[in-house]
């Protein structure tokens, strides 16, 4: 990679922490290596899209209806002559920007809720935690959908939902955490310094829980791609014109799938590697930022 | 250990009450054009529906306070979750003629699941960083990325394409006839199973890893005893305990997941009623299924939670 080439040829006291971290992957991680780039890719392709797809989405040719792949539609076209290979590519567009988006949210709420919870504790935290109890109990699908069909659908709609609810679930892992970190002495020593309570947590507690914050956005980031694909599956997520992956397999498509099989496949094989190597990347982040977890789940 | 029960119990409390609020207030926020949509639908449903009664059928006629202490109340006293608007049956009822192939669905698909997951989790530990360690780690992930609603729609074409072989379509009740029932549900439950069983089988592998590095199954080889008595009596019986607990964990997922299989392989479960009562914003029948399922996970977990002490002897005395 190039951004190793950079690393190695300069001085040593202008060694960037970031690019140390990157060359750290590569060298001890080729399955992380491998799922970050794919993730770039992807997000090349997102970015481009317009560039890059050889049609526009939306292009309707109904002389080309259901063509098998070939040259010209390499992964055929739909039951009006859309090309898929175009489409498949707006799709990582919108999986990327829900992906990213709401996964960030999530994680802010987690911070949020789990963070004052954990570092308040006493009733303030057991209030809290019955919430999130009662929260997690509940079937995360059912509950997106019914929030999906309050809200409507929509690219915002469904990042707030994703995120919210998601990040409602994932704050007892930053609760944990923050519960570890405020019994260390330097916090203590905060405190009895006259340190104000807000002070301590924003300099002290929190820089700690960024390694965590950092894990759990990239673990957490595949299941919400997945979470949005299922509810545009579904027909609770965005509207029909954007092509997603998983509206691309919804209801729509899938009365012409047994004749044009290949509508099938491809955005469900996208879907899956993007996961698949969103969750290389992930386990390579966790062992490599948090020795304690080094192979857990493994 | 009474102390640990009692105080089990009394936690479940507070969480169904707010479990009950989260129910509540989300049909609750619907919003005017909603109910607007409600009204103009009732147009070509043949439903002689205005705004009015609409409402107060919805029970929005009245404070929200008022209204949370008439839900509750018929839960509680009358065990109702009231009536669909969408015709003249009682939601509890739909739900329980419902219920039967949702339990078949996800008890199959636990049974797959540990089938899979905790002989291929165990030999995985047991012979760790050998190529069928490998071979079992990289199905895991792999099946942790795909998305079950496209293997689902996989299963749908591809065999019909190549071999002539589609999954049955018509719904036969287990007590008819449990062989052809089972059948109906065994590939959506496949499906789901496998799914579940990537995730059990990398826990069951880290639990197994660290059971077997404790000294008494040090003590058990130096006795020794062959292999497959350290293994199966001496380690699994540890490390299985967390998995119990992370099956409990997962059952939210697989009503998820079972609610997608229904959909796809057309099964008259909860998860096709929940899905259709949202469709058509049938808002008694959404919030009863969310109720129902939240609370039915709830004891689950319970369950699971009070049967621990029995497996694992050091909670008992805690």
């Amino acid at each position: 990679m190039a951004s190793e080439t950079i690393q190695l040829g300069t001085p040593p006291r202008r060694r960037n922490r970031f690019l140390g971290f990157m060359a750290r992957l590569v060298k001890d991680k080729p399955l992380g290596t491998f799922g970050l780039a794919v993730v770039l890719v992807m997000l090349v392709m997102a970015l481009f899209a317009e560039s890059l797809s050889p049609y526009p989405h939306d292009d309707v040719s109904l002389i080309d209806r259901m063509k098998a792949p070939s040259w010209q539609h390499p992964m055929g076209t739909d039951h009006v002559g859309r090309d898929m290979l175009s489409r498949v590519i707006y799709g990582a567009r919108v999986s990327l920007i829900v992906g990213i988006t709401a996964t960030a949210l999530n994680i802010s709420v987690a911070v949020l809720v789990g963070g004052t919870s954990g570092y308040l504790g006493g009733k303030f935290d057991l209030g809290i935690q019955r919430f999130v109890d009662a929260y997690i109990a509940f079937p995360g699908l059912l509950l997106l959908l019914t929030l999906m069909s309050i809200v409507g659908q929509g690219l915002l709609q469904i990042i707030l939902v994703l995120g919210i609810s998601g990040g409602l679930g994932g704050s007892r892992v930053l609760r944990g955490a923050v519960i570890a970190i405020k019994e260390n002495d330097y916090v203590l020593a905060a405190h009895a310094i006259g340190s104000e309570r807000w002070r301590t947590f924003i300099r002290h507690v929190l820089p700690n829980v960024v390694p965590i914050i950092i894990i759990g956005f990239s673990i957490t980031i595949g299941g919400v791609i997945i979470s949005e694909a299922s509810i545009s599956f579904l027909g609770f997520g965005l509207p029909r014109e954007i092509p997603t992956w998983g509206g691309l397999l919804s209801q729509e498509g899938r009365q012409f799938m047994e004749i044009a099989p290949w509508l099938a496949f491809w955005p469900g094989a996208c879907l899956t590697l993007v996961i698949y190597c969103l969750n290389m990347f992930g386990d390579a982040m966790r062992d490599l930022l948090d020795p304690r977890l080094r192979g857990a789940g493994n | 250990m009474r102390a640990y029960i009692i105080r089990r119990l009394i936690l479940v409390v507070p969480t169904l009450f707010i479990l009950s609020t989260i129910v509540f207030l989300t049909v609750r926020f619907v919003p005017g054009d909603a109910i607007d949509a409600m009204v103009n639908s009732s147009d070509y449903l043949a439903l002689d529906l205005d705004r009015e009664t609409l409402l107060k059928q919805l029970g929005l006629d009245v404070p929200m306070y008022v209204q949370y202490g008439r839900w509750m109340q018929d839960m509680l006293l009358q065990g109702t979750f009231g009536e669909s608007l969408m015709g003249d049956w009682r939601v509890e009822e739909k739900i329980v003629s419902r219920l039967p192939i949702t339990i078949q669905l996800g008890v199959m698909a636990i049974v797959i699941a540990m089938l899979i997951a905790l002989p291929v989790g165990i030999y995985s530990a047991v012979r760790q960083d050998t190529v069928s360690d490998y071979i079992g780690r990289t199905l895991a992930v792999i099946g942790l990325a795909a998305p079950n609603f496209w293997l689902g729609l996989l299963v749908m074409i591809f065999p019909a394409l190549w071999w002539g072989w589609s999954p049955p379509l018509e719904m036969v009740p287990f007590t008819e006839d449990p062989l052809a029932s089972m059948y109906g549900t065994l590939i959506p439950s496949l499906i789901l199973g496998t799914g579940m069983a990537a995730g059990t089988m990398r826990l069951t592998r880290t639990m197994m890893l660290e059971v077997l590095r404790q000294d008494y199954i040090r003590t058990a080889w130096s006795k020794g005893l062959r292999e497959r008595v350290v293994i199966i009596r001496h380690a699994t019986k540890n490390a299985l305990i967390p998995v119990i607990t992370g099956i409990g964990l997962d059952l939210p997922l697989l009503v998820g997941g079972s609610v997608i299989m229904e959909n796809i392989f057309n099964l008259p479960g909860l998860g096709q009623l929940a899905l259709q009562a949202l469709l058509d914003r049938d808002y008694p029948v959404v919030s009863g299924v969310n109720m129902f399922f939240g609370a039915a996970v709830i004891f689950i977990n319970l369950i699971i939670d009070l049967i621990y002490p029995y497996l694992d002897p050091r909670v008992r005395f805690r």
